[in-house]
């Protein structure tokens, strides 16, 4: 087993009186392509919240390559090294696409309002900097020949690359995709998968919110299960497919399966 | 195919900014002290343009209170200058730095309000100060009547008074400030605060501390209205209260809006239509708010992005990665 990149120990969130997440345990392995998957209202994406700092858990704690970061705000999350896209797209939209990718470089260099102004040496060797990252990542997601269109004019398939190359000029050690493959066909998630593949063989540690069964079975080394704000289990794929909670969770229980034959 | 002709293009561009500016730097000895007055006084909307430009054109904050930081500058000026009779030159960057402070600490309590809600929390701000300016706290500001007797501002021999004098200073500062928003823009900063002003969510998840930036916006763009504000006050020597209504912040405000939001060059044509504009429309003073009116309806319906929108540049930086 790996060493554990991500852990977030006995994780807590209430909304209310909804518990949103209930003590929740587990780990992302380190190197290897990770799923948080659940049936909708598990608690995926607040636990995904929690992590990337949008949310602040009650209790437990999450811990960063060995740091609490736990209520920490985003952007520090983000420079300590975790990037994220989000499900529902959130590209800026009147910028280009090279523009949305340096904002990924944003963490990762300092030029100051002075030097900006005065353009040191420093400062324009900074931007080259910027540049040659943004255009490593657009060129990784294979949208370097559309850099100067404005990101709301690309089709959807292609925003959703837009985001994942903008995570990735953050240079993060770990990249969260929030359902990435929703609203592609299958062309296109076949080409996703690939991509996170390669990203994976980069050295970045990939952990991923997913619905689409076939993605998260085809592509993970590791999955946890969430139910109604719960952990109901964690493994590889193979002890997932075995796993009875799992499959009740996810298909019902036998003696509460509606019957047919009742009806008639 | 494109490369060259945008190589073409950028030597050319370049010439028309130089016949601009050398037509500046010719206009004062052409235009009598009447006209050069009128651009004097367009250049301090210009200044002040900008300096709302960087808080509502880049960042995307409604802030409708702009004429509160003019005013800082303005009194700070001229309370320095006649309670204590520091010369005025060195009140220039001092009120500057003393609006940019306000700037601060007037907007670091309600940084995290979004559109409207800042909108109408920046309109508080602006009458609160007019009204406590009326007020005359510790007799400072002279209640209504204002501050009077400001003195000029002195360089060596040199008394910065007349018409033409104002032109130059104007025409400097506002140049210098020009060169520095268009670097500006082109930076991290400048990119950041575009960030923000698109997807706050997204930015703050980039890494970009939207706070911190929000309030380096504030800071700017109020130290720059101040700076404007001590050059209104030296060019005038008297400054009142109702210089820095809510009005005056409406009409910054449109400056940004009609010329494109975020936009160098807007702001500039921002200003000429809403200073020039009225200077020769001056025969028809009954119906300049039915022109202002009318003009606004006609621009929001056809042009609602501004005169001059902002171009993405993003077309070189391009070019240039790809060599």
């Amino acid at each position: 087993m790996e060493q554990p990149l991500l852990q977030v120990i006995g994780v807590r969130k209430a909304f209310g009186g909804l518990l949103a997440v209930n003590d929740v345990d587990f780990w992302v392995p380190e190197g290897q392509i990770a799923s948080l998957i659940g049936p909708n209202g598990a608690g995926k994406t607040t636990v995904f919240n929690l992590i990337t700092g949008i949310e602040t858990p009650d209790a437990g704690k999450i811990l960063f390559a060995g740091r609490d970061i736990t209520g920490c705000p985003p952007h520090v999350i983000t420079r300590a090294g975790i990037a994220r896209t989000f499900q529902t797209l959130r590209l800026f939209p009147n910028l280009t696409c090279l523009e949305n990718v340096m904002a990924g470089q944003h963490v990762r260099t300092k030029a100051g309002l002075l030097s900006s102004i005065l353009h040191t040496r420093r400062q324009r060797e900074e931007e080259r900097q910027i540049c040659d990252a943004a255009r490593r990542c657009l060129d990784k997601v294979g949208l370097w020949h559309l850099r100067a269109e404005l990101a709301k004019n690309l089709s959807y398939g292609d925003q959703r690359l837009l985001e994942i190359a903008r995570a990735l000029a953050t240079e993060p050690s770990l990249l969260i995709l929030d359902e990435p493959a929703s609203g592609l066909n299958n062309v296109e998630t076949a080409r996703l998968m690939e991509l996170i593949r390669e990203i994976r063989d980069e050295g970045i540690t990939i952990l991923l919110i997913e619905h689409d069964m076939d993605v998260v079975m085809g592509i993970s080394e590791w999955i946890t299960v969430l139910d109604n704000g719960r952990k109901i289990g964690q493994g590889t794929p193979e002890d997932i497919q075995q796993n009875e909670e799992v499959i009740v969770a996810y298909l019902g229980k036998e003696e509460e399966d509606f019957s047919w034959n009742s009806c008639n | 195919m494109e490369v060259v002709s945008e190589a073409k293009e950028f030597p050319r561009r370049r010439l028309i900014y130089g016949a601009l500016f050398l037509l500046l730097l010719i206009f004062p000895f052409k235009a009598g002290p009447y006209w050069t007055d009128v651009a004097t006084f367009f250049g301090i909307y210009v200044l002040l343009g900008l300096s709302l430009n960087i808080i509502v054109g880049e960042v995307g904050l409604f802030n409708m209170g702009h004429a509160a930081f003019y005013a800082l500058g303005a009194y700070t000026t001229g309370i320095l200058n006649t309670v204590w009779g520091i010369p005025t030159v060195w009140l220039l960057p001092v009120s500057g730095i003393v609006a940019g402070g306000f700037g601060y600490l007037l907007t670091r309590p309600i940084i995290h309000l979004r559109g409207d809600y800042l909108l109408i929390v920046t309109i508080g701000l602006n009458e609160i100060l007019r009204i406590t300016l009326i007020n005359d706290p510790w007799g400072l500001t002279g209640g209504p009547n204002g501050v009077l007797g400001i003195k000029r501002m002195r360089l060596g021999s040199l008394v910065i008074s007349r018409p033409i004098h104002f032109y130059f200073l104007v025409l400097i500062i506002t140049t210098l400030v020009v060169m520095a928003l268009l670097r500006l823009q082109r930076s991290r900063i400048g990119r950041a605060w575009n960030y923000i002003r698109e997807d706050e969510v997204a930015a703050e998840a980039m890494g970009i501390d939207v706070r911190s930036m929000k309030l380096l916006a504030f800071v700017l763009g109020a130290g720059l209205a101040g700076i404007a504000g001590s050059i209104y006050a030296t060019k005038m020597m008297i400054i009142s209260p109702e210089s820095f209504t809510f009005w005056e912040s409406i009409v910054l405000f449109t400056i940004v809006v009609l010329g494109g939001m975020g936009s160098i060059p807007g702001v500039i044509v921002g200003s000429a239509v809403m200073m020039i504009l009225p200077e020769l429309l001056r025969d028809f003073m009954q119906y300049r708010m039915l022109f202002f009116g009318a003009a606004m309806v006609v621009m929001m319906v056809f042009r609602p992005q501004g005169l001059w929108p902002s171009k993405r540049w993003q077309l070189e930086m391009g070019r240039e990665t790809e060599e």
